[in-house]
């Protein structure tokens, strides 16, 4: 609009062009960048899926060969089984407790302005730093395990980050710690956007506690279970440093997720064509929640 | 996060109330555990750590796992301990989070002042990027990297980290700048003043706000990226959270579980700074980056 005011253009010298081709000369380097280095690059690795790349990319095309491949390896299979675990249970605990943290912080609480950012805090923190920690709060010789023994409960054992069908679990642990407070805080924000008003009328109106939450509450913060769900699921389909950190993909290959399934076949085991073909299949997952959520966010806007 | 009253409707019995601050408070002392083992552990000698009691303050409080994490452990190949490595993180992040401010700033300047056809697009397609996961960028970026014999270098880094800042840098922008009055703009430009002179004159005096979030945000990210830093930099360029990894996954011989935690607090340190220091804006940059505007 006001690059093509006609007041404006009218005088075809020089510096007016220049003014008026400005806004696009700033803005093209960033586009030039992205359209480059996201989009191009996307078209890079989805080629390569389709060649015999191994240690360096080829350009050989061979078809579908590396997906068809990539669905009969075990790791992949055992990649995408702790994601579904690891995504599922981080989601479903990050949300449930990041919810009633809010709730229950929502409740005149005194000391809130302590609480809230102790919650918080750990987001704050890299994965790897988080894994460290909890690699070592979880480690059966010198953690927890111990600890509690220490303390007289001499039969006590926690060695799930030694056991192949547990440790998956202990990486959901530390990744709750990590997210759940942030939950909270969507969760508080959404609870404090709700109008006292209508509570009240509710109220007189003989409304149980109980009534109001199921029935005014917990409906009108519907965008912020939704912005949770977004937001914990593209976490968890990236989620690489924490398990690197933690457990290494081990015992044996039992905590490969797909991130560190692409890394692994991609740097360390020369099978650049099949690591392609796991991130695209990676990045077309988190486009099918991404690229709804974005489009309705946007047209929200407009 | 703008907290509208802290008012609320719901009664609650004596009895809830106790339960209510009960949970709370166990689920701060949940929040805080790692942290304060990692503080206390940091401070034991090796033996006090590995014959249990990890809870426990330290018997001898010793500042040696402080000391060797920073300055003679063994990281990789040679016993520099972290220090070159911090040095790398902040020699990475600091050109790398102004320079993307920057880019931001102007763009969410351009996109919401500057109206063309297709300005959605471009920010939908900005946008889209900030979400993809990284490792559909990895192998073509490590052969671009190559190509302009940048790999393995601090330089690599912070192109890598301003080429996947600036769609969330413009997110910021764009949103805080939707809601500054365009007709400032348009009385700026009628009086005559250029581009350059409105952004510089006009728009940045009231962005002070956002370039906190901004920088608070893009720091918190490139400081705490693992996955760059491991496939670009693994040598002696890699970052703090290489380092740190390095130091606790590969040392050969005996586990210095007190430098381990030594050295995860440094890594910590300059966020954590950060988050108390400017919490409030650490806070706002969460909910802005979790696509909210």
């Amino acid at each position: 609009m006001a690059a093509t005011d006609p007041m404006l253009s009218g005088g075809a010298d020089f510096r007016t062009r220049l003014q008026n081709w400005l806004p696009k000369i700033v803005l093209a380097p960033s586009f030039a960048v992205m359209v480059l280095f996201v989009y191009g690059f996307i078209a890079f690795t989805v080629y390569l899926s389709f060649t015999g790349s191994r240690m360096l990319p080829s350009f050989d095309l061979v078809g579908f060969q590396n997906y068809e491949r990539l669905f009969r390896v075990r790791q992949w299979d055992t990649a995408i089984i702790n994601l579904g675990i690891f995504a599922g249970l981080y989601i479903v605990i990050s949300t449930i407790i990041g919810l009633f943290l809010a709730i229950f912080l929502d409740m005149k609480i005194r000391g809130e302005g302590l609480l809230r950012p102790i919650f918080l805090y750990p987001m704050a923190l890299s994965f790897i730093v988080t894994g460290t920690a909890w690699k070592w709060i979880l480690d059966p010789a010198i953690g927890l395990e111990v600890t509690v023994q220490r303390w007289g409960w001499e039969s006590f054992q926690f060695d799930w980050i030694k056991d192949s069908d547990m440790a998956i679990y202990t990486i959901v642990i530390a990744a709750v710690w990590q997210s759940s407070g942030f939950v909270m805080a969507m969760f508080l924000a959404g609870l404090r956007g709700i109008d006292n008003e209508i509570l009240k009328a509710a109220q007189m109106d003989g409304a149980s506690n109980f009534q109001m939450y199921r029935r005014i509450i917990l409906p009108q913060l519907r965008p912020a279970f939704l912005s949770a769900f977004v937001i914990l699921s593209h976490l968890a389909i990236k989620s690489y440093d924490l398990v690197v950190a933690m457990t290494d993909g081990g015992p044996g290959t039992s905590t490969w997720l797909p991130a560190l399934f692409m890394y692994e076949y991609t740097f360390t085991r020369n099978q650049m064509g099949i690591g392609a073909a796991s991130a695209v299949i990676m990045l077309m997952t988190i486009a099918a929640i991404m690229v709804p959520y974005l489009y309705a966010e946007l047209r929200e806007k407009n | 996060m703008s907290i509208a009253s802290n008012d609320t409707v719901i009664r609650s019995s004596k009895v809830t109330r106790v339960f209510l601050y009960l949970v709370l408070v166990l689920f701060a002392l949940f929040y805080l555990m790692p942290l304060f083992i990692m503080a206390v552990n940091s401070l034991k000698p090796l033996d006090e750590i590995t014959s249990g009691g990890m809870l426990s303050l330290p018997r001898n409080w010793t500042i040696e796992p402080w000391l060797s994490a920073w300055s003679t452990a063994q990281i990789g190949v040679s016993p520099t301990g972290l220090r070159p490595y911090f040095i790398n993180s902040i020699a990475m992040a600091v050109p790398a989070v102004a320079i993307s401010t920057i880019a931001g700033a102007l763009n969410g300047y351009v996109l919401t002042k500057w109206h063309f056809r297709g300005a959605t697009w471009v920010f939908g397609l900005l946008l889209f990027s900030c979400f993809i996961p990284f490792q559909i960028v990895l192998i073509p970026m490590a052969r671009v990297l190559g190509l302009l014999n940048i790999s393995g270098t601090t330089y690599g880094l912070i192109l890598v980290h301003v080429v996947y800042g600036i769609g969330f840098s413009t997110l910021y922008f764009r949103n805080y700048y939707a809601a500054f009055p365009t007709e400032l703009v348009r009385a700026a430009q009628i009086d005559g003043a250029g581009f350059f002179q409105i952004f510089w004159r006009i728009m940045l005096p009231s962005s002070g706000p956002i370039i906190a979030v901004c920088c608070i945000w893009q720091f918190t990210n490139i400081w705490n990226d693992f996955l760059f830093g491991a496939s670009f930099a693994s040598g002696g360029a890699a970052p703090m959270t290489v380092a740190l990894n390095n130091l606790v996954n590969s040392s050969t011989g005996v586990r210095e579980y007190n430098v381990h935690f030594a050295g995860a607090i440094m890594a910590a340190a300059p966020t954590l700074l950060v988050y108390i220091v400017a919490g409030r804006y650490f806070v706002r940059g969460l909910m802005a980056g979790s696509v909210k505007g």
